[in-house]
């Protein structure tokens, strides 16, 4: 099962690689990692995805509780919690094509960033289903590259990950 | 104000009476030279002739030598950039600078610094609150100006540390001449940073207190590696500083550099890369908490060498106590879980009780013995839990797993409730874990939340300081009127003493060939069982741990899960050192004590007359049992030819050297050896080749599927 696990770490060199090392070393799965600094320049936000059965996502968290630099974590699979990924992609976009990239933008909610005789750059934001839902719509041929900045997410309601 | 002139006056005084007396010498230790400067603000002190002290790039080898009398110029007091420098900010415009002589009399006492009467004067005149210099002399909660090596030493002194194990080179020269200048903490020169580890390692298993090593950069932290992953795997608290590349090369290639940090994460606690000099003692503060508390564990400390430059100095205050928001192990046990736990334990029909390390490392030896003894159930103990409960009690069945005793794996397999703690059901232990206590209901205390429900899954899980959650089991025993079922508990401790009587440790004796059981068994006669016994890993590590028979915690010192050879010899070096007056024997083989046999020069160095078994099969002997049982017999590289006449070469080390070949003169040989109290004795047992450990589960076994000494019916 996917899980996704919001982690708040020290903003400190090194901290990053404890994470990836230990997600390595024990073998466990990492689909997407993201890490940027939050409104407090000490601590950093990591949202992890992974894979697993509820034993090895049990260990997981075990484990990263245990490196030193994690202040805190959850697991924001188990309450409800908002998804979102940001999808940058240059779509081929020629003749009746370009109608119709910019079309399913348009019903993707997305934006085009940049604008050539033969393509265009595509900003999308969304869940994991979404933004493939969209390279679909487009057909992947037309697809000229595609970058994702990994899942952020966040608990809905009064709850909050904080020191 | 004091005007300049008579500061310089001073100085000059400080200097040229300094250099009368001879380095070294008592009045030239005590000499106390101090000036007191009364400055504006901080900011001012660039009048000041000592100003430049602090950030002179100048090295005290590059200028002239304090004991040459000369006149005093400004670069004499760079020449001085070892003295201490004491600054007193108690004034709000005020600052005091009191330049004494590095003195290592433990008189200064902590954060204090002792002056004369010279000096407390000027101080009571020119500091108000002059009622924080006592009568003695000693100020207190002075800041300290320090280099990066001198707040090292102050740190380790404030920690108590007593030695520290270490090997000198090029990144941590700063460090040693620090070390020079003191006699507070004692350092033991090793011959490889291996052998550092380990020793420090021994010292930590020994005493409890953690062992503290100091290895350069490059080969020197690579070197520490194997030894750091020991501590590591059995949660030994440590702490090892790490040379390292000035912070302006790191990342260069440069002379000596490897990523420490970056090499050892995955085998440490934690590990720091000292950033700046202000925060290095708390980072070694740090470094002490998180090495010590919660489930220890070793803690590197990459300091850059252009932090310990002699003369470039920070203000020292060695934090008494530290909290890190990112890190708060657990110490209480959950008191619902403790509850549960009593009810499952009572409850049972068929109960055991299998302790490991963790009992030993949480100093909860005595409440394990409480705790058995209320409850009257049978006990084992895993590999690294040898000694928490004592061999001789009645209660106890012996060491479970891969080599464990019948009674014991049978009790496991058969037990309807286990109570498992300070163990985290490794590999060796469980065997098969499909097979593993298949009708058994788990309660497991363990102070590490990761070790719970890892590799077998537990009904009761509580995470906790064990010495505190046993405290806590035993009152609640103690409150209830609940018995454990006594008629199903008999039942049990007849079929338990039925198993005994296997003797599955029984093994022939022969009247030609030395039983390496035998020599272990002697050894426990001529030590009283009361020897400090450490080990290396194989076939001799099993037989140590199946026939010494402990009886107290911290005397069974032997790598068990990283199963480290060459371990055994520096070990035994760290426990020596603890323990001068104690029996320290070194139970070895050929091929392990070759790992690290350079240590035996160490030995030497510091007069350390352990005693070394080594039972010499002429095989890596584990690895021959496995080809035999799993190989058919085919002895790929497990034969040992060219090995060294272990006599001579103990005799060129400086030590005694002794060959026993006939059986009849193990005893004689073992008490002749321990009779010579104050030398190494290294004794080369030749054994008999084909000797095996049994019990054995091999791998993919359950507990119930052992193979047992085919032999054990003749003796």
């Amino acid at each position: 099962m996917r899980h996704v696990i919001s982690v708040l770490i020290e903003n400190e060199s090194g901290a990053l690689s404890r994470v990836a090392g230990l997600f390595s070393a024990r073998g466990y799965n990492i689909e997407s990692l993201t890490v940027a600094p939050t409104h407090d320049p000490t601590l950093s936000r990591m949202t992890i995805t992974t894979r697993g059965t509820e034993r090895v996502v049990e260990q997981i968290i075990k484990q990263l509780n245990k490196l030193v630099d994690i202040v805190r974590l959850t697991d924001l699979t188990e309450v409800q919690f908002i998804e979102r990924e940001i999808m940058l992609v240059k779509v081929r976009a020629v003749e009746a094509g370009r109608e119709e990239v910019k079309r399913l933008t348009d019903i993707f909610r997305g934006h085009i960033l940049d604008v050539t005789d033969n393509s265009y750059v595509v900003e999308l934001t969304g869940d994991d289903h979404k933004l493939c839902a969209f390279l679909d719509a487009v057909n992947r041929d037309n697809v000229i590259e595609v970058v994702r900045s990994g899942a952020t997410g966040i608990a809905r309601g009064d709850k909050a990950l904080r020191v | 104000m004091v005007p300049t002139s008579s500061l310089n006056e001073v100085l000059r005084a400080s200097c040229q009476s300094s250099t009368q007396a001879a380095p070294g010498s008592h009045a030239w230790r005590l000499s106390l030279l101090l000036f007191v400067i009364l400055g504006a603000s901080r900011g001012r002190h660039d009048q000041a002739p000592w100003q430049n002290v602090g950030s002179s790039p100048v090295h005290p080898c590059e200028t002239v030598t304090t004991d040459h009398p000369h006149p005093f110029r400004r670069s004499d007091v760079r020449a001085r950039t070892s003295t201490r420098r004491v600054c007193i900010r108690a004034l709000p415009c005020a600052t005091f600078a009191i330049v004494t002589r590095r003195s290592p009399e433990p008189h200064r006492g902590r954060g204090g610094v002792f002056l004369n009467i010279y000096a407390r004067m000027r101080i009571r005149r020119l500091l108000p609150e002059a009622s924080r210099v006592r009568p003695s002399g000693v100020i207190e909660s002075l800041e300290m100006e320090l280099s990066g090596g001198e707040v090292l030493i102050e740190a380790l002194k404030e920690e108590g540390v007593e030695f520290i194990f270490g090997y000198p080179g090029g990144a941590v020269l700063h460090i040693y001449d620090a070390l020079y200048e003191q006699n507070s903490v004692k350092h033991i020169l090793v011959r490889h940073e291996q052998g550092a580890t380990h020793a420090a390692d021994g010292y930590a298993r020994a005493t409890g207190k953690p062992g503290v090593v100091l290895v350069t950069s490059g080969p020197g932290a690579t070197n520490a590696v194997t030894g750091i992953a020991t501590a590591f795997m059995d949660s030994i608290p440590m702490v090892v500083l790490s040379g390292q590349v000035q912070s302006r090369f790191i990342g260069s290639d440069a002379f000596q550099e490897v990523d420490c940090v970056g090499i050892t994460r995955p085998c440490v606690k934690h590990n720091f890369l000292v950033d700046c000099l202000e925060n290095f003692a708390t980072t070694l503060k740090k470094a002490f908490h998180v090495a010590t508390t919660g489930r220890p564990g070793p803690v590197v400390v990459d300091i850059p060498k252009d932090f310990t430059t002699p003369g470039v100095t920070t203000p020292f205050m060695y934090p008494k106590k530290i909290t890190m928001r990112s890190y708060t192990p657990p110490v209480q046990g959950h008191p619902g879980q403790i509850r549960k736990a009593v009810d499952l334990i009572l409850s049972a029909k068929r109960p055991m009780i299998y302790s490991g390390g963790g009992v030993v490392l949480g100093n909860a030896a005595k409440q394990l013995i409480e705790f058995t003894e209320h409850l009257g159930y049978p006990i084992t103990q895993t590999l690294m839990g040898l000694g928490a409960f004592p061999a001789s009690n009645q209660q106890n069945l012996g060491m479970l797993g891969m080599h464990g005793t019948v009674e014991a794996n049978m009790g496991m397999h058969e037990c309807d409730v286990l109570i498992a703690i300070g163990a985290r059901f490794d590999d060796r232990v469980t065997g098969e874990t499909s097979s593993f206590c298949p009708n058994a209901k788990i309660v497991h205390v363990d102070v590490d939340p990761a070790s719970i429900s890892k590799t077998v899954t537990v009904d009761v899980p509580i995470v906790g300081n064990v010495e505190q959650v046993l405290e806590a089991m035993i009152s609640l025993l103690k409150e209830t009127d609940r018995r454990p079922d006594q008629e199903a508990l008999a039942a049990w401790w007849k079929h338990l003493n039925g198993l005994r009587d296997t003797k599955c440790l029984a093994y022939d004796t022969s009247p030609d060939l030395i039983k390496p059981q035998a020599v272990v068994e002697a050894l426990h006669r001529v030590t009283d069982g009361d020897a400090y016994v450490t080990s290396d890993v194989g076939q001799h590590q099993m037989w140590a741990a199946q026939y010494y028979g402990f009886d107290k915690p911290r005397r069974w010192i032997n790598s068990g899960g990283l199963g480290t050879m060459g371990f055994g010899l520096p070990a035994a070096i760290g426990v020596q050192l603890a323990f001068p007056d104690e029996i320290v024997a070194c139970i070895t083989g050929e091929a392990s004590i070759q790992m690290c046999i350079q240590e035996l020069s160490t030995c030497l160095q510091y007069d350390l007359p352990v005693k070394v078994i080594c039972l010499n099969n002429r095989y890596m002997g584990m690895v021959r049992q496995w080809q035999e049982f799993s190989y058919e017999k085919r002895y790929s590289h497990s034969y040992m030819d060219a090995l060294p006449d272990f006599v001579k070469l103990t005799e060129s080390y400086g030590h005694v050297g002794m060959r026993i070949e006939d059986p009849a003169d193990v005893d004689g040989a073992l008490k002749e050896a321990f009779g010579m109290r104050n030398r190494l004795v290294f004794m080369d047992f030749q054994t008999d080749q084909s000797e095996n450990v049994y019990p054995m589960i091999e791998a993919g076994k359950g507990h119930h599927e052992m193979r047992l000494n085919p032999a054990r019916e003749l003796a």
